[in-house]
C-alpha cells in the first residue's frame, strides 16, 4: 500500500483529516490542507505572500487556484470514496469567475459521476462568501487502471 | 531607434523581470523565461522536492504545472497586445498526458494564436526538451480589458515588434 493510503487509514481512525496533506510535499509547501470541522470535507489554502500573482490589485495567482481545486478534488476522492489507489489526474478545466483577494481560499468538491475506472469531479473555491465562488473546476481522475500517468 | 527588445538577451531579461521576478508566485516557483517573441512564450520550471505530489515516485504535482501553463499562456497574450490592457485568465484546461520525469526541468511553450476585442486564445505544451513528447497540453482563454490599472507586464508586449 502506498504511504499516502497508509496515512489515510491512520487518519480514518484519528479523524484528523489535515494529516492527509502532510504526506504531500506540494500541499505542505502551498499550505493546502483538508478540514472537516463543519462535518463537510473542505480544503483550505492558507494565504501567504507567495500566492500572489498580481501585486497591483492585489490578487492571488490563477495557477494556485487551479492547483488548490485539484488538491480539493483529490482530498475529496481520498476521504469520501473507497479508493484503493491514489487517484491519477487525467485533465482539469478551471473557470476563473472573480479575482481572488489576498486571504484564505476554501474549496469543496463533489463526484459528478463515478465509473469503474474514471471519476468526474466538480470543485468550487470561494473566499468570504460561498455564494460568490472565485473559481470552479471539473476534473477527471483514473481510479483503477495501471496505465495512467501517476502524477499523484 | 533601437528598443531594448530588439536584443534577444535583453528582451528575455525584461520578461524575466516582469513575468517572474516581480510576480510573487512565479518567483516562488522559480520560473525562468527562456524564449519570448510576438505571439509566443516559453518558460522553464526546475524540479524541486517541495513541488512533488507523490513522495513515493518524486513526480511533480499537477499544481506547479497548472501555474506554469497559466503564467506562460498569460505571457504569450501580453506579447500580442497592441495597446496596454489589463487582462486575466478566463479558463484554463490542462491534459496530463504522461507523468513528468522526477528530477527533470519542465519547459512550457505557449502560443497566443488569436486576439479579439475582449478575448485572447492560447495553446500550450509542456515537455522535458522534446516538444514531440509532451507531458501536458493546455488551452487557456484570457479576458481582456478587465478591472484595475494596467500593470507593467500587461503593457510590456506593446513594445515587442517581432
Amino acid at each position: 500500500m502506498s504511504p499516502l493510503l497508509e496515512r489515510l487509514a491512520e487518519v480514518r481512525k484519528s479523524g484528523d483529516v489535515a494529516k492527509i496533506a502532510e504526506a504531500i510535499p506540494y500541499a505542505r509547501w502551498m499550505r493546502i490542507a483538508p478540514e472537516n470541522g463543519t462535518g463537510e470535507l473542505l480544503t483550505r489554502m492558507r494565504y501567504h505572500d507567495d500566492l500572489v500573482g498580481n501585486t497591483f490589485l492585489p490578487a492571488i495567482h490563477g495557477g494556485t487556484l487551479g492547483a488548490m481545486l485539484e488538491m480539493a478534488a483529490i482530498f475529496h476522492l481520498l476521504w469520501e470514496t473507497e479508493t484503493e489507489t491514489v487517484p491519477k489526474i487525467v485533465n482539469i478545466t478551471v473557470d476563473y469567475l472573480r479575482s481572488a483577494r489576498p486571504v484564505d481560499v476554501i474549496a469543496c468538491a463533489k463526484v459528478t459521476k463515478q465509473g469503474r475506472r474514471m471519476v468526474n469531479v466538480h470543485a468550487e473555491a470561494w473566499q468570504d462568501d460561498r455564494a460568490k465562488p472565485v473559481a470552479t473546476a471539473n476534473a477527471h481522475f483514473l481510479i483503477k487502471s495501471d496505465d495512467a500517468p501517476p502524477s499523484l | 531607434m533601437t528598443s531594448p527588445f530588439s536584443d534577444r538577451d535583453q528582451r528575455i531579461a525584461f520578461f524575466q523581470q516582469w513575468f517572474s521576478d516581480t510576480i510573487p508566485h512565479s518567483k516562488a516557483l522559480g520560473l525562468k523565461i527562456i524564449a519570448v517573441r510576438r505571439g509566443f512564450g516559453s518558460m522553464q520550471l526546475e524540479w524541486r522536492e517541495e513541488l512533488v505530489g507523490n513522495p513515493e515516485t518524486g513526480v511533480l504535482a499537477g499544481g506547479p504545472l497548472t501555474a506554469l501553463m497559466d503564467s506562460c499562456c498569460g505571457m504569450s497574450v501580453a506579447t500580442m497586445l497592441t495597446e496596454p490592457k489589463p487582462f486575466a485568465t478566463l479558463d484554463l484546461r490542462i491534459d496530463y498526458v504522461r507523468p513528468a520525469t522526477p528530477g527533470k526541468a519542465v519547459i512550457a511553450e505557449a502560443e497566443c494564436y488569436r486576439v479579439t476585442h475582449s478575448v485572447a486564445f492560447t495553446r500550450a505544451f509542456a515537455h522535458h526538451g522534446d516538444p514531440k513528447d509532451p507531458i501536458a497540453a493546455a488551452a487557456g482563454t484570457f479576458m481582456l480589458g478587465t478591472k484595475g490599472e494596467v500593470t507593467r507586464p500587461q503593457s510590456i508586449g506593446t513594445e515587442v515588434k517581432s
